[in-house]
């Protein structure tokens, strides 16, 4: 049987973790002997057929009226339309802001439930083994869905891509035309916010250590020195002083990330923040505290003051790239 | 204005997380039990509306066992008007949860519907929108702020890189994030009213639950950490081996 990846365009370009989900999409229809469709919803297909090199077969791109814009009536009920015309062992979405959204609503439609922000995928004697984290990361749930199709999204960074030849066909299918019910007023970017902590694979994080607002120039610093894929994280106790917003909080009362690469700076390692950071694949700790526990499960740990660490840290950075 | 606010008992956010020797679920000796973070904002949210149109009621409904009766009296204790529990035992499958929940709230004519963003137990992000489905509303998901104008309910929602602004026409389902307040702390009036205040019970009417927990496990260790150096002089070390060592940069 077939897998269906939903994926997500920006301003025109696939965003990476649109790869990400066609690799996973892959690995459960070769164990079950299916090929894997995509599925985009925008206003044109742009570069949707690179998906073939990751493994996609046919791509089936919405486009029209409405697709230009994120609207959760809309851009579900042209998921569940695709979902029922095909015949899927399962359908993959990611778990971004706009999947976390979009997935539910979706299965709410199909009356089927959905695992949720999936880190690693099995098939095993036909069954779909989808590990998740739960308690945020404290422990790691193995569950199967008993439904069809299975509903899964997976947590952005933690699925890399894998080239795979495919045909990578474009298909036009139809948008669906199920009436909008919540309208947009206005839309307003944050300052200095370009990619959300819960998908960015770099992530650049303060605390309590930083010793004020003000001195968060050195952070951002650090994150335009990696460049355009890195953003900006905090600790519970920097956002609960009101110093950064809650978007940016990283733990359990925030979001867990599974970056390629995670700084912590000022940041001692309360529980519940190490729950939601501890599946990055690389930590970095710097910290003034030789004995702070964010350096039991820190890689690479640098005991120092960040003032003066971190301009330092950049400009070394900038001179190898 | 009729509010339900849906609200789950989940471990404190700071409880160590055992394995039960089912190894399927946790071990519950010893937790503290409160009202899911997100949970208490939407409650917040809800109490803050009742009290800027000086009228309205505002209920409280979870899925649980008797012992989620202590989340529901907090709830009451915080200042909601009434509380039911739907009572059953709650799995991982969100859908079979949202099926109790639109059960209940149909019987209740809300004119709003409000829930946590998330729950942090399972973490899946998926009740308030599987139940607007079900209940046929439209959904707001992750918002910070909720205002009430005429028949509608106006909302800024945290997404990438920015905050929008949205519109719904009530009835409507919201999910909550941190906005720019905290909740209240119950007053020890609150807790005396709370004993007074209705605490009805009900079978939940469950979904099936078709999201099957094989197995929990403790997250993968981490090999020991390792400290490369002190002060500037490690920085171009750090480096070093992120390049070439870790291969992140």
């Amino acid at each position: 049987m077939n897998v269906l990846a939903v994926v997500e365009q920006r301003d025109g370009t696939l965003r990476r973790s649109s790869a990400e989900a066609v690799t996973a999409a892959k690995s459960i229809a070769d164990a079950q002997g299916g090929v894997v469709h995509a599925l985009l919803i925008a206003p044109d297909a742009g570069d949707a057929a690179s998906l073939g090199t990751y493994g996609a077969d046919t791509i089936h791109v919405a486009s029209g009226a409405g697709a230009g814009r994120y609207d959760p009536d809309v851009f579900s009920a042209t998921v569940a339309e695709r979902v029922q015309a095909g015949d899927y062992f399962a359908v993959i979405f990611i778990a971004s802001s706009q999947g976390r959204d979009l997935a539910p609503r979706v299965a709410a439609r199909l009356d089927v439930p959905l695992a949720a922000d999936a880190t690693a995928l099995a098939v095993e004697a036909g069954e779909l083994i989808i590990t998740r984290p739960v308690y945020a990361g404290r422990a790691f749930s193995k569950v199967v869905l008993n439904a069809e199709p299975r509903l899964l999204s997976i947590r952005p960074n933690t699925f890399r891509p894998a080239e795979a030849n495919a045909a990578g066909t474009v298909e036009n299918v139809s948008i669906s035309t199920v009436t909008p019910r919540v309208t947009v007023r206005e839309t307003r970017a944050s300052e200095g916010a370009r990619m959300d902590v819960g998908e960015a694979p770099i992530i650049v994080s303060g605390g309590r250590g930083l010793k004020g607002p003000e001195h968060w120039p050195l952070l951002e610093a650090l994150r335009d020195a990696l460049g355009s894929s890195a953003a900006l994280g905090a600790s519970r106790a920097v956002v609960d002083a009101g110093w950064r917003p809650h978007a940016e909080q990283v733990g359990q009362t925030g979001k867990t990330v599974s970056p390629q690469l995670y700084f912590a700076i000022g940041i001692s390692g309360a529980m519940q923040h190490l729950a939601g950071m501890r599946s990055a694949r690389t930590i970095v700790a710097i910290n003034k505290d030789r004995d702070a526990p964010i350096f039991k499960i820190a890689d690479y740990g640098l005991v120092g003051d960040a003032h003066e660490v971190l301009p330092a840290l950049a400009e070394e950075i900038r001179k190898g790239s | 204005m009729k509010i339900v606010v849906c609200i789950k008992r989940v471990p404190d956010t700071e409880a160590r997380i055992r394995i039960a020797s089912d190894g399927k679920t946790i071990d519950p000796a010893g937790i503290k039990f409160v009202i899911s973070p997100y949970d208490e904002f939407a409650l917040e949210t809800a109490l803050r509306l009742k009290e800027a149109s000086g009228s309205g009621e505002v209920l409280a409904v979870s899925v649980g066992e008797s012992t989620t009766g202590e989340q529901l009296r907090s709830a009451l204790a915080m200042g909601a008007d009434g509380a039911v529990l739907l009572k059953g035992r709650t799995s991982c499958d969100g859908l079979a949860t949202a099926y109790a929940l639109a059960a209940e709230i149909r019987e209740q004519n809300a004119d709003l519907v409000l829930l946590g963003m998330k729950a942090v137990d399972g973490d899946q992000q998926q009740v308030g929108p599987m139940l607007a489905g079900l209940l046929d509303l439209p959904c707001v998901t992750v918002a910070a702020s909720v205002e009430i104008e005429g028949e509608s309910v106006v909302c800024h929602r945290e997404i990438e890189g920015g905050v929008e602004v949205v519109e719904a026409p009530l009835p409507a389902v919201v999910t909550i994030t941190k906005g720019d307040f905290e909740p209240r702390y119950p007053s020890l009036k609150g807790i005396m009213a709370a004993k007074k205040k209705p605490l009805a019970e009900k079978d939940a009417q469950l979904g099936p639950s078709r999201l099957e927990v094989r197995e929990l496990v403790p997250p993968p260790e981490r090999p020991a950490g390792r400290i490369v150096g002190e002060g500037v002089d490690a920085v171009p070390e750090l480096v070093r081996l992120l390049r070439e060592e870790a291969k992140v940069l």
